[in-house]
This record gives structure tokens, sequence and C-alpha cells, in this order.
């Protein structure tokens, strides 16, 4: 018994000294391998009488599954300890900048993501998109829209024109969306709602004016819709734009050739510094021109004024966006100067909806 | 329009206060746009008493004052004007009065060693005029301590409004204050104009020299002479009126003609009748023809303008500016007085041609009221009378007063039709009555509605809506919710194109490039560079030159923003812009494109050097990925895209590729930029773009259903398979890959390329490609024997169409 017990001791031991997994195999292998000594001891027991056999045979089955245990015991301790050691090795300095992911980079420019916040609002109002071409008939941009010819009216719009073609006709860059209403009626029957945002151009630069802007342009036309209708809208859009819980917004008597009675609208605001804020203060903003879808006009369309009316609005796409996102100069809209575009831009996935708000 | 508060009094009995006048003109569609109280301004101005001016001890051109400004306390007041003198009675304005003309607040000052409280004021420092030379001096019996405005009269505030085109009314006075009565702010005050019938034959004769098509462009025009009238200065109350509003006042006889234009809203002209020559003629202008004006300045004249002439040529553009030769002065003894009406329109377009605002454009071209062309020359003749004195002639009147008499069938139901608005018959009609216009005949539910002579902007029923309206305040529209068309989800209402448009700056924001928007011209240069620049496209009356043509891609913007933001060192430039483009003048000539550059190191992972790995130049493949990303966002599919080598001339014909789906049908290109087009449009670094025609790929095919086709997920583990072609540097990888695919159509799932090498142990002319390919098994594990069969089948495919040859 003695033997077993000396072997039980060195062999504990050996387990215990072993310092990695490795050492600890050659352990395992040296006691209970093929050769091991507790292998060995275990032969040994074929040769002994039954009784002897009964009582070596525990005490050595009992060794072994002692070895076993310690075994178990050491590995987890010395593969822990291993471990432990190939972390600290492989430790890295985290603070190393990565580079900005494209997502983080990219831009969406202020113009789309108005047009976009638009889109989402008046969606959501029944209204559809309805789109018209850069290049114009003075047809379409004037006359139809109650601009008689020669009429002082067309002169204050600054218009840039083309040369005129072999049929003498001399098209030019629209002055503003309105002649989208003019195809949309000619195009569709009532009930109409649509909204016609686009690039608009006037022969006019300085600081608050561009060559190149962008209106939109609303038009409701049926058989009831009326004034209180019109109001309500700008009222709920100017809510919904500006993400405020309330404006004030007055309406003037105003004067359009396009519209009868026309209106221009302000806008209640507190101004501090570079800074306007809705919904408060004492100023008055003038935000956009509406009125009543003039008699004249309908019939230009095809609609008859006793039997269908309606109303059409128009404001700066640039405009809005500038008061709402604080934009100080019109012009840098259209010089793509990478630093003002990633600092007034929109993020990629800022992505306008009424369920999740117009901005982030 | 400018008016002061006292001159609309002259119109308007009335007992509101400014605040409300200036809400109302705003509130019935009378902008006011600026409003200026002197009082406000110069309230702390006082007259006051210099009862002692000494010399300064240490300053030769400096007195000290002692100044008296009335609460007994005199102050002393150092003073630089020479004319401060003792006793003189002149303005004072004590510490912590706000100076307007030098915008400082007075202090307390030591000057030179004297203390001064205050200071002693010019005309030029209470922005009264440029006068600056001495201090004001005051009659000596004005009361000390007054302030100044009142004892001027200069507490008059002024009004501004921005009066719209269609308002010729409200271009005077006395039409703002009608106005302003039919609001409830007051009552007009009705003032009769006397008939004078003179006492002679007016001399001098008007013909209308007009073809009968032109006859509109001058229709009435009267004339009378005043004879033997003393001009001189217009007396006080008129030269105050015309100072309030910013007029100089001239002479009496022409500060008359400027009062009626701006109280009656009515243009008149002034002749010194011994400066005209023979009779007047009304005609066209003559080319070659010229004029001096009233504002010193020659004047072309052009047969599109109507003149008034004599025989000395030229004496007055009509409804625009009298000229300088037969204008009225102090020695005008005889007056010519003419009141004439114009054609609008020919005024407007004439006064734009020669570039004259003046106050008579301003009115003509709005288009004044035809009935008071003769009451107007009545109401200067009586003017003219009352100031200068003399005697009247006969009125001479040439043509007639046009008849502009119309009737509108109002039914009042209009006014809730397109307002909403709940006003009674009975209010309408009184509104209507109260702004001039006649009720010819009226039952319960509508009325007949004369329009008066100064409204030609109202023709219909519902102009007479608008007048109502602005009367009883648009506040008073109630908002109202707009119903739904349906009581629905809103249904989608994109267009495709709408939504590939929008999704498009998503896509390409998304891969790091930021959006520009550019002009929609460029120049005539740039255009031509890149396939336009033809005559159609070309504005007539650009704003620049280097924005005179409609653009026919969106890369000369890009480029040219790209190389603006490169020199402020910003050169790793990624941008996108998804904007129109036009080929023609035509309304299906415009596309909307959507394209994309990369400048220098603006990788689509990350631009210039990192500790990571510099991201290297940009390359072709870059703007390729880019425009398949944007496909591929798109949803667009591409089975039956072709790529095919080379592109427009813009792009480097070996680094570029075209689109499309058949060869009439290009989609876009991508490549990068030519260097001849780099060097002519000053380009520098490399640059590579894409530009695709968003409404000219093609749409998806629609589904009858949202259903997902059935997908097929192999249970079997694919095979993996590599080859090494060496293949001549002239044939196409991606002929190489579809050689392979079309080996087993059903086996092969895969086809990658993952080496491309020249170089060491490459043949020159060749290039070795790793190409893996991957084999799905579809119903049983493959065997060697069939792997190496399918192996052998793409070796022979891809060497039979390419001429490859597999490496050892």
């Amino acid at each position: 018994m003695s033997q077993i017990n000396e072997l039980e001791t060195q062999t504990l031991a050996a387990i215990e000294g072993a310092q990695d997994e490795a050492a600890l195999e050659q352990v395992r292998v040296a006691s209970l391998g093929k050769k091991g000594t507790i292998t060995a001891l275990l032969a040994t027991l074929g040769k002994m009488s039954p009784e002897e056999r009964k009582s070596a045979g525990a005490a050595i089955n009992a060794l072994k599954d002692k070895v076993n245990e310690a075994l178990l015991a050491r590995r987890t301790i010395v593969k822990g300890a291993a471990l432990e050691a190939r972390l600290k090795s492989e430790s890295v300095d985290v603070t190393l900048p990565v580079r900005e992911a494209p997502i983080e980079t990219g831009r969406i420019h202020p113009i789309s993501q108005v047009m976009d916040e638009l889109t989402a609002i008046f969606a959501d109002m029944g209204f559809s998109i309805a789109e018209g071409p850069d290049i114009e008939s003075d047809d379409y941009n004037f006359t139809k829209l109650n601009f008689p010819l020669g009429h002082p009216a067309r002169e204050m719009h600054d218009t840039f024109f083309f040369n005129p073609g072999a049929d003498g006709e001399r098209k030019l860059l629209r002055t503003h969306t309105s002649p989208v209403q003019v195809r949309t009626m000619l195009n569709a029957k009532p009930p109409i709602r649509v909204i016609c945002p686009g690039r608009t151009y006037r022969c006019d630069s300085d600081q608050t004016h561009t060559p190149m802007f962008h209106q939109v342009e609303g038009l409701v036309i049926d058989k009831s819709a009326h004034m209180g209708h019109l109001k309500w809208i700008l009222e709920e859009f100017c809510k919904a734009f500006f993400e405020v819980p309330s404006v004030k917004m007055r309406f003037r008597p105003s004067f359009f050739p396009f519209t009868e009675p026309s209106m221009e609208v302000d806008i209640q605001c507190r101004r501090s510094g570079g800074e306007i804020r809705f919904g408060e203060g004492e100023d008055w903003l003038e935000i956009l021109g509406c009125g009543m879808v003039h008699p004249n006009v309908l019939r230009n369309c095809g609609v008859d004024p006793d039997e269908y009316q309606g109303f059409a609005w128009g404001m700066g796409i640039d405009r809005i966006a500038m008061l709402k996102y604080g934009m100080p100069d019109l012009r840098a809209f259209f010089e793509a100067d990478m630093r003002w575009l990633s600092h007034y831009g929109f993020r990629p996935l800022d992505l306008p909806t009424l369920a999740g708000g117009l901005s982030s | 329009m400018k008016f002061s508060l006292s001159w609309l009094k002259d119109h308007l009995d009335t007992q509101a206060s400014l605040a409300e006048i200036v809400e109302s003109l705003t509130k019935i569609g009378l902008e006011v746009e600026h409003v200026d109280n002197p009082a406000d301004r110069l309230k702390d101005f006082v007259i006051a008493h210099v009862i002692e001016a000494k010399q300064h001890p240490n300053a030769d051109r400096l007195r000290v004052c002692m100044v008296d400004a009335g609460d007994g306390q005199p102050v002393q007041v150092v003073c630089g004007a020479p004319n401060a003198r003792t006793g003189l009675k002149s303005v004072f304005s004590p510490v912590g009065t706000y100076i307007p003309a030098k915008n400082i607040t007075l202090t307390k000052g030591v000057i030179r060693g004297v203390e001064s409280n205050g200071m002693l004021c010019s005309a030029f420092e209470l922005e009264l005029s440029n006068d600056h030379e001495g201090i004001i001096e005051v009659a000596s019996d004005a009361p000390i301590g007054t302030r100044f405005v009142d004892y001027m009269g200069l507490n008059d505030p002024v009004i501004e409004i921005n009066l719209t085109p269609n308002r010729p009314d409200a271009t005077g006075v006395y039409g703002i204050a009608r106005d302003l009565a039919a609001a409830g702010l007051g009552t007009l005050k009705e003032k009769p104009i006397t008939d004078h019938a003179g006492s002679f034959a007016c001399p001098v004769s008007v013909t209308l020299d007009l073809a009968a098509e032109d006859k509109h462009l001058a229709p009435l025009f009267a004339l009378r002479l005043v004879r033997g009238v003393k001009n001189g200065p217009s007396p006080d109350w008129l030269q105050k009126r015309l100072k309030s509003i910013g007029l100089r006042p001239i002479n009496a006889l022409v500060d008359i003609t400027n009062y009626i234009t701006f109280d009656r809203g009515r243009p008149l002209h002034v002749f010194d009748a011994d400066k005209v020559k023979g009779q007047i003629v009304v005609r066209r202008g003559r080319a070659g023809e010229s004029i001096v004006a009233l504002d010193g300045k020659t004047y072309k004249i052009e047969p599109a303008q109507i003149v008034i002439c004599d025989d000395n040529g030229i004496e007055s553009i009509a409804g625009i500016m009298g000229g300088e030769h037969s204008g009225c002065d102090e020695d005008t003894q005889n007056v010519l007085i003419e009141s004439a009406l114009w054609d609008p329109m020919n005024i407007a377009r004439s006064g734009r041609a020669l570039g004259i605002n003046s106050d008579a454009r301003y009115r003509f071209e709005r288009g004044i009221d035809p009935a008071f062309c003769l009451p107007g020359a009545q109401l200067a003749t009586q003017m003219v009378l009352d100031l200068c004195g003399g005697e009247a002639s006969h009125l001479h009147i040439a043509g007639q007063v046009p008849d502009t008499k119309r009737l509108i069938d109002f039914p009042f139901s209009e006014v809730a039709r397109l307002t909403g608005l709940k006003i009674s018959s009975g209010d309408m009609l009184a509104t209507l009555k109260t702004l001039g216009f006649i009720i010819v005949s009226a039952d319960d539910r509508h009325a007949e509605v004369s329009v008066p002579s100064w409204r030609p902007d109202v023709e219909g029923k519902a102009d007479l809506v608008e007048e109502i309206m602005r009367i009883a305040g648009v506040d008073n529209v109630t908002s109202v919710p707009l119903p739904r068309l349906e009581a629905s989800v809103p249904k989608p209402i994109l267009t495709l194109l709408q939504k590939r448009t929008r999704l498009a700056r998503r896509a390409l924001a998304g891969r790091g490039l930021v959006e520009a928007v550019t002009w929609s011209f460029v120049s005539k240069e740039k255009a031509s560079l890149f396939g336009g620049g033809q005559a159609s496209l070309a504005l007539a009356n650009p704003i620049a030159a280097d924005l005179s043509d409609m653009r026919p891609s969106l890369l000369p913007g890009l480029l040219a923003a790209a190389q603006r933001n490169a020199d402020r060192a910003l050169g790793n430039v990624a941008v996108f812009e998804v904007g129109q483009v036009f080929r023609g003048d035509g309304e299906k000539d415009q596309r909307m494109n959507a394209a994309g550059l990369r400048r220098a190191q603006a990788k689509p992972n990350g631009s210039g050097r990192h500790w990571s790995g510099a991201a290297g130049q940009v390359d072709v493949f870059d703007a390729k990925a880019d425009a398949f990303a944007l496909l591929g966002s798109l949803n667009v599919p591409i089975a039956g895209l072709q790529l095919v080598a080379g592109g427009p001339a813009w792009f480097h014909p070996g680094r570029s590729a075209t689109l499309q789906f058949g060869p009439k049908n290009i989609i876009g290109h991508f490549g990068e930029i030519h260097p001849a087009i780099m060097e002519a449009l000053d380009l520098s670094g490399t640059i590579v773009a894409f530009e695709l025609v968003l409404d000219d790929i093609p749409p998806p095919k629609l589904k009858p259903t949202k259903v997902k086709s059935k997908l097929d997920m192999p249970e079997l583990m694919p095979v993996e398979r590599d080859f090494a072609f060496l293949v001549d540097r002239s044939v196409k990888t991606a002929d190489l890959i579809k050689a392979a695919l079309s080996a087993d159509r059903t086996m092969i799932s895969d086809a990658l390329i993952f080496d491309v090498y020249e170089g060491t142990g490459v043949p020159e002319g060749k290039t070795s490609i790793g190409l893996a390919i991957t084999l799905q098994p579809q119903e049983r594990t493959l065997t060697d024997q069939e792997i190496e069969a399918v192996a052998g089948k793409i070796v022979a495919e891809v060497s039979r169409k390419t001429g490859a040859i597999l490496r050892g």
C-alpha cells in the first residue's frame, strides 16, 4: 500500500508542478498512459489472489480517480493562465482611429432633403407630385396663367429666353413652377391635389437671388375647395414642416395674375442673432403667396370655373430650407463647397417620415 | 407709395391711431413696408436759448456757451459752430441723446479742458439736410424747452406701402383714404372740384397724330393755358407735404403737379408756354430722335414710344417724364397745364426701355382713373390760380374719355363659395358702395354691380369676392380641414422615376458621395465638350458667359465643383448630383441623370493616408463600383445589361465603358476623365466619374403578386475549384467568365476572378487570370470523376472562346 501512497504523492506533485497543458499531458501519459505508472500498477492486479485483488484494486482505482480529478482541475488552471497570457500579448491600442464609413461621410443636399420632407407631408394629405419641363413655352409660363401679352407683370419675372425657333416660337426657362399647374389641369380631371416642386429660373443675381432656385407649388381643384381649406392646409403644413406645435400666420390680401382673391402669407417668428424661431416672437416673415385659382386660368386650362374651384400656393424651397435649417446665404446652395455640404447636408439615412419625424 | 399721416387726414376724418391705421392698411392689402416717425427719432431735441457764448480759453475755433433748455438750469456746452453766439435760439440735445446722423449717444465730455454737457445741433445732425456749416437757428420767439419736432411740425409719421401692380387707385392719398374708410377707419372727406370754364381760347392746340390702330395709346389729352402767373417757391404747407415724402420742392407750378400726383394719383405736366413753339402734336417717336429730360439726362427715343412735340421737336416723353427745355422755372409767366391719358402697357414698356422710374410712369403703367383726367386738370387750375394767380383759358380737349363702364353680375353665394366667409348680402353691398361700386340692382340672391372708373383691376365676380374679403378681413376666414378624397390610408403617389430619383440620392450618399446642386446652365464651351452646345439650348439673355447653355450632362458642373474644392486644399472630392439635363428644347428632351465623380484619393472606403493603409488613387473601377451600386440599389435587373468598352469623348478611351440594354438603349457610362478634357477645363489630379440616365433604365417587370420567387437552398456542400489561365491582354475577363459559366449551366453556380497578374513569369502581352468556380451538386455528392469532367469542360470552353491556356 505504501507503494500506492508514494505513487499518489509523486503523481499529484507532478500534476501540481505542471505549468502548461503540454507538461500536464506528459504527467498524464506518465501515469495513465499505456506505459504509465498507474497503468502498470493496474496490470499487477491480474497476478493477485482474489482477496488481494479486491483490496488493491479498490485502492488503485481510487488513485486513478484522484489523479484524473487532479489532472482535470490542473488543466482548467493552466488553460486559464495560458489564455490570460495570450490575451495579454494580443492586446492592441484600440484608441487608434478607424476610417469613417461611407455612410457617415455621404451627404444629401438640403434642397433634396426638404423636397423629401414636403413629399412626406403632402403625400399624407393625399397630394401627388407633378412635374414639368424646365424649358417652357411662353403660353404655359405666362399666357395661360392670365399674364396678358405685354403686361408689366411678365417683365417683373426677369425671364431667361431662348432664341426663337424655326416656327418663330420663343421658348423660355420657367420663371415659376406654376406652368406645372397648367399641365396638370390640362391632363387630369378634377379632383386634383398635387404639389409641383422643381427648378425655376430668373435672370437675377444678388445676395438673396440666384439665377436658378427651387419652388414648390400646390394645387387643389374640386367642387368645394375654398380659402378656409387653403388656410388649414398651409397652417398644417407649416406646423409639420417647421416641427413646432403651433404657428401663427398672417394672411394679407395681395395680387398675382393667376389667383383671385390673392394673398401673401407671413409667419410669426422671433429673430435673435442669426436664429429664427417659429411659433413665438413679434416679427412677421413672408413665406408664400397663394389664392383661389383665377377663373381665367381655370378656363384657359379647360376647367369650368362655375363648376369647379380651387386654390394654389407657391413658395421657395431654398427659402424654407434656409428658414428651417439656418443657412445664411442662398448662393452657397449652388457652390458645392464640400465644407458647406458636409455641414448643412443630411446623412444618407436621415429619411424624413411623418412616423419618425421629418428631421432627427 | 409714401404719404404722411397728416396728409392722409386731409382726406380721412378719423380718430384712429397710427398703429391702427398701419395695421388696417396691411390687413386690406396695402402692405405697410415702413413707418418713419421723425418724432420718435428726434424726440430729445429741444429749442434752447444761448444765454451767453464766450471764446474757449484753449481753442480759437470753439466757444463755451451757457444754454437754457427751458428747465431754468442753464448748462455749459462747448460748441464749434461759427454761428454760436449770445442770444441765439437753436436746437439742443442733452447728454443721453441719440444723434441719428452720427450714430452716437451723447455723453458728458471735457473738450480742451472745458466741461461740455450736450450739444447744439446742425440740421445735418438731425438728418434734416446736408447743412453742417453751423447750428440750426430758430426764430427768436420760439418757445424754449419745446420739442423741436413739434415746433417745426416734423411730428408727422410717414407711411410707405408696398403697392401691388393692380391698384392704381392707391397711388394717391385720396384712394388710400377711401380704402381705409371702407375698412371702417373713418369717413372719406369729399371735396368738390371747381370747374373753371376759362375766359379765353387756349392758344395752343393739340393733335393726336396716331394711326387708327394706335388711338388707344393716347385716348385723351387736355391742355389749358394760365397766363400771367407768378411762379416762385410754393407755400410752406405744400413744401412740407412734399418734403415729408422725400420730394424736393422746386417751384410752385412744379410742386402743384407733384402734389396732385401723390394726392390724387393723377400725374400732370406743366410747360412754360413761352418756350413751346407752335402747336402740340402727340405721335410715335422717330428713330434718331432724342430728348434731354427733366432729370438732365439725354434719352434716345424709339418709334415704340409716344412723345409730345411742338415745332422745336420733342418736348416731353408721354406719361414718363417732361423735357428740360420747356420746363417751368421761377421766370415762368404763362403755363400750359397738361392732363392726359396713356396706354398702361405702352408706358410700362417705354419706361423700361428708357430705364426711367418716374412717379408718372409708376401711376400710368398701373392704369390711372380715366374719369379723373379732366377733374385733375381743373384741380391743377384751381391750385395754380390760388398759388400763382393768373387767368385760365378754356380747357382744350383732344380725344375723349374712354368708356370703361362695366357691369358684373354678382351672386352673393360667390363669397361663401370661394372663401367660406359668411357675410350678409347687406354687408357685402355696403362694402362695395363705400369702395365706390354702384349697385345697379339687387335682389336676395345677386346684384348687378357697376365698377368704378378707378378700378381697372376688377373684371369679374371673383374680384368682387376679393374686395369683400379684404375689407371683412382675411383673418376672419376660418381654417377648415380639407377632407380626404377617400377615407383610407394614403395610397402611394410617387412615380417610378420619382422613386428612383429619391433612392439614387440616398444610395450614392450611402457610398460616401456628397450631393451637390449645380447650375442647369454651363458655358458654351463646356456644353460642346460634353455633347451639347446646340443653338436651341443657348440662352438669348444669359446672366453670365459661363452660364449660357443648358447642360447636356451633369459632369461639367461636378468637375468644376471638384476643382474649386481642390483649389481650397480639399482635393479628395467625392461628389454627385441627381438632376436634369437637356438634349433639346422639346419637353421630352429633358432627362433626369445621376452622376458622380471621385477625385485624387477619394476611394469608396475612405480617402487619403491612414495608419491602416493609404487609400491610393481612384481608378475606373471605383466609378464602375458606384454605377453598379446605384443600379443595384435601384433593383435594376442587370441580366440583360451589356458593358461595352469605351465611352463618349470626354472619357479615357481605354478606361471607360458604356452601359446599355442593347445598342439602342444606352443608360450611361463610367470611366476616367480624358486627359484632353482635363487640360481643356484646367482640371488637375485624377478624376473618375459615372453618369446614368435614370429615365432610360428599363422599368421592373410588373408582377401580379408581392410573393417573392421560390428560394432553392441545396442541402449539399458546394465544391470550389481554382484555375489559372494565361490569356492575351486583349481578352475581356467578362468573356472568360461567360465561357466558363457556359460549360455547365446547371452545375456551375458561381465564377469569381480572384487574381489578375502581369509581370515576372508571365509572357509579354499576356495576362494570368485566377478563376474560382463554384459547383453546386443538386441531388448527390459529386464524385472526383464528375468534378474532373466539369473542370475539363470549363478549360475546353474557356480555351475555345478566349484562346486561354491553362497554366501548369
